[in-house]
């Protein structure tokens, strides 16, 4: 069991996502970004679409029993009882221990569990969604004095081991996130909807620079584009609202390009220029308001650059 | 405008937006649920969701499993299969509503607008059989077919910050039902105790796609 002693901002509990039913309307949901959930699973051994905690702000818990924790994602400030620890290992925090977590720059950090967090799936996942209030802990981001109940270990020996004072030797992955150079490269592939465009506004897309705004949440990170991507001959027209992918790149009449994230709606009626590849994903969702994204054309075959 | 053959557009790499046409009708909507049908009793692994919309299927699939080759294929075969082309049975749902009064606070606006009295208004809701064109913008949302024009309504001009589960609305010739409370600028005629969406059902939305619908009053 974990205590929340600082809930945070928006801490929720998310898995790899809520596949199939979006067909009535509910969004997929999951990790923001999916790479960091899986290596902080496979860091304490969990199964690596186990739920996790996705952080986005100081969170500081308690546990009352050994865990085995491994933190992933954008980079933080972890400590256990106020000493200071590195991310993207796994470490064992001892019964009554305090757990401290607060983000350096803003981002989506992962904190795993071993044997998972035990909470009911909602169609299928235990991952949070707070617009339809289910999912996660009573479909609510998390409150102080709430007990997040942990699954039965299955280390139990290397738990008590630990519990003793032992230590183990942790595997460590490579930091797949926190890009904190100026510019970020995204790969896209043009379409659905390219053709709703100008020849100006694809190569717009691919050449400029575009900025995150502070409209940034789980359902989309909304983009300042330094000329408007404006819509060619089909312009006039409404397009008709169809199913739209995570990481579409949609642009509503004022030309400024929004970015679909986890939560997004399973319906959308805007144009989509471009569509973020799934790798890239967690690039977007870890870049911050402030941060420039760069779009590369890529083919769906080779996954090659087609436009500079 | 019809396509002559549906378009395969892909969308990122991991769906395809099959595109029958850019225009909005019954025939092209039931072309896009006889799709999604059968695609569905494949069972196949490597599709992860299908979101039929008016004139569109959209097709999630998974990279690791599927090119996307091989999913133009999957879907290319089914569209050629004859029995792609024989309409479903459509299931007729009823939706008991309260109108007026508490539960329908805009059904005087919706008869004063349209120069006909309130039970006018009812009376030409509850006549038409409506079609779920598809289920979207938030959990449970019906996309319904247009309303009889003599009961046509402009939206509020200032949204209202909190609609009740289960108002029944109009706005234009739109009609549709509120899944869960949220704010919302529909004209409210009506209400309906029914739960249109439950995450503890599966289906967890009481409307699916391809569905018909009449307005019961109760």
């Amino acid at each position: 069991m974990l205590k929340v002693l600082d809930p945070g901002i928006l801490t929720t509990i998310q898995d790899a996502g809520r596949w199939g039913y979006q067909q009535s309307g509910v969004p997929v949901s999951g990790a923001m970004d999916l790479p960091a959930l899986r290596a902080a699973n496979q860091l304490v051994r969990n199964s690596p679409d186990d739920a996790a905690l996705e952080i986005h702000s100081p969170i500081a818990l308690e546990t009352d029993t050994p865990h085995l924790i491994a933190l992933t994602g954008a980079d933080a400030c972890f400590e256990i009882n106020g000493r200071a620890l590195p991310m993207q290992m796994s470490v064992f925090a001892r019964a009554g221990a305090t757990i401290e977590i607060a983000p350096k720059r803003a981002g989506w950090i992962y904190l795993a569990i071993h044997g998972g967090i035990d909470v009911p799936r909602v169609l299928g996942s235990k991952s949070t969604f707070l617009r339809g209030k289910f999912g996660g802990l009573e479909g609510r981001a998390l409150v102080a004095g709430d007990h997040i109940r942990i699954g039965a270990p299955t280390l139990g020996d290397l738990v008590a081991a630990a519990g003793r004072g032992a230590s183990i030797r942790s595997m460590r992955f490579s930091a797949i996130s926190g890009d904190e150079s100026p510019t970020t490269n995204i790969r896209v592939i043009l379409g659905p909807h390219d053709d709703w465009f100008t020849p100006e506004a694809i190569v717009a897309l691919t050449r400029e620079e575009f900025i995150v705004s502070e409209t940034a949440d789980r359902m989309g990170y909304r983009l300042i584009s330094p000329s408007p991507l404006r819509r060619g001959g089909r312009g006039e027209v409404e397009l008709i609202s169809c199913g739209v992918p995570l990481g579409a790149i949609q642009v509503p009449a004022d030309g400024q390009p929004i970015v679909l994230m986890a939560d997004h709606q399973t319906t959308g009626g805007y144009p989509i220029i471009a569509t973020v590849i799934g790798e890239d994903i967690a690039r977007v969702a870890q870049s911050v308001p402030g941060d420039r994204l760069m779009f590369r054309a890529v083919t769906l075959e080779g996954k090659t650059i087609i436009r500079e | 405008m019809i396509h002559p053959q549906p378009r395969l557009l892909p969308a990122g790499d991991a769906a395809i937006l099959v595109e029958f046409a850019d225009e909005i009708s019954d025939a092209i909507n039931d072309r896009v649920h006889a799709l999604a049908h059968a695609l569905r009793a494949q069972n196949r692994s490597e599709i992860r969701d299908l979101v039929p919309a008016y004139s569109s299927l959209f097709v999630c699939y998974d990279p690791h499993r599927a090119s996307l080759a091989d999913m133009r294929a999957i879907i290319q075969d089914t569209l050629n299969t004859p029995a792609i082309n024989s309409p479903l049975a459509p299931r007729l749902v009823e939706i008991p509503t309260r109108y007026g009064g508490d539960h329908g606070p805009d059904l005087a606006f919706v008869a004063r607008h349209n120069g006909v009295t309130e039970d006018d208004v009812i009376r030409l809701h509850t006549s038409a059989i409506y079609r779920v064109y598809f289920v979207g913008f938030t959990p449970g949302f019906a996309y319904l077919g247009s309303t009889p024009e003599q009961i046509a309504a402009p939206r509020m001009e200032t949204p209202r910050t909190r609609v009740p589960a289960g108002s029944v609305g109009i706005a234009g010739r739109q009609t549709g039902i509120y899944p869960l409370e949220s704010p919302g600028g529909w004209r409210i005629i009506g209400h309906t105790d029914l739960s249109l969406f439950d995450p503890t059902c599966d289906p967890p939305a009481r409307l699916q796609p391809g569905d018909r619908v009449q307005f019961i009053k109760v």
